[in-house]
């Protein structure tokens, strides 16, 4: 009976440990861990929806095709819309991280699985090297004129000291919040769905008001998971576009 | 009765860094509302703007989910 109990008694925050695949306690940079397993799995659902979605090329697309051509032109609109045209050079990195991200967020869905953005390791080191990336592709295209961004000519003379300040601390504060976003995103709805869980587990049988409450921010949580992907594309294309334009 | 003085200020700390997230919530409700109020009168040039509405609402939730990041920190890292 209390060994029932206790395991009903789960922590919300234990979804998050990272485990080695094949037992045992320790962790080394080449341990394959759960976080590995998603992250691969992630990849390859996207390799199988994009080569086999695209094997067919037929004019009227079956299913598959069908969200692999959404997919693309979704991405592809959005990197025209905020980044202009000549952001389509750098159209591949920004469709690689949406993929890889949405695919990371929905599998985490699933019952049972760890979700790799959850981890703020995961989506720093996207995150730095996005920052890293913009930041030498602004130096290279515009030399020292990509300083401009920090120094508003639109502003009056006396403000702007004050406005490069402002601008320097929200510069070299993108990789955090940019990073924080995602991961806390995904941390704080699994975790929520996991305290009602712990609801649901403490109330036996007549936990109906839990189970609808989880089937709630369930939904909620699809559409977070969409949503923050779609932020992370979004803030990439607009560093871009101060990359490729720092005057405006 | 367990635990210490330093563990009951970092768990206050938690708590009250949580009210931090009230701000991001009217903040995210302020650029939805003037989105929306917008869109409506008028509505043609409302598609364009969707992307701009998601980028204020990013700018705007992240600084609430810094102050969960540092309710977290509190919790679980002091």
């Amino acid at each position: 009976m209390a060994e029932e109990a206790s395991a009903f008694n789960i922590h919300p925050m234990d979804q998050f440990v990272i485990k080695p695949l094949f037992g045992g306690h320790e962790l080394n940079w080449y341990t394959p861990t759960n976080e590995t397993l998603w992250m691969g799995i992630a990849i390859l659902a996207i390799i199988g929806l994009l080569v086999l979605g695209t094997r067919g090329r037929a004019i009227i697309p079956s299913r598959t095709q069908s969200i692999a051509e959404m997919a693309y032109g979704f991405v592809y609109n959005m990197v025209v819309d905020v980044a202009g045209k000549d952001g389509l050079k750098y159209f591949p990195m920004i469709m690689t991280l949406f993929m890889f991200i949405v695919f990371s967020n929905f599998l985490g869905l699933l019952p049972m699985a760890f979700t790799p953005t959850s981890h703020i390791a995961v989506t720093a080191v996207m995150a730095m090297g996005v920052f890293l990336f913009v930041t030498i592709l602004g130096f290279a295209r515009n030399g020292m004129k990509f300083l401009s961004i920090f120094w508003i000519s639109a502003a009056p003379l006396a403000l702007r000291p004050i406005l490069a300040l402002i601008e320097i601390i929200s510069y070299f504060v993108r990789p955090i919040s940019h990073s924080i976003r995602l991961a806390g995103n995904m941390m704080a709805g699994h975790a929520v769905i996991k305290v009602f869980a712990g609801f649901a587990g403490a109330l036996g049988l007549g936990a109906v008001a839990p189970i609808l409450a989880i089937s709630a921010v369930y939904a909620l949580e699809m559409l977070v998971a969409f949503i923050q992907a779609y932020v992370f594309a979004i803030l990439t294309c607009v560093y871009l576009k101060d990359a490729l334009h720092p005057g405006h | 009765m367990e635990g210490d003085i330093v563990q009951m200020g970092a768990y206050i700390g938690a708590g009250l860094a949580c009210t931090g997230m009230g701000g991001a919530a009217i903040g995210v409700g302020t650029v939805v509302g003037n989105y929306i109020s917008g869109a409506l009168r008028n509505p043609s040039a409302s598609a364009s703007q969707t992307a701009t509405m998601f980028i204020g609402i990013a700018f705007s939730e992240a600084l609430g989910i810094f102050s969960f990041l540092v309710a977290l920190l509190l919790m679980y890292a002091s």
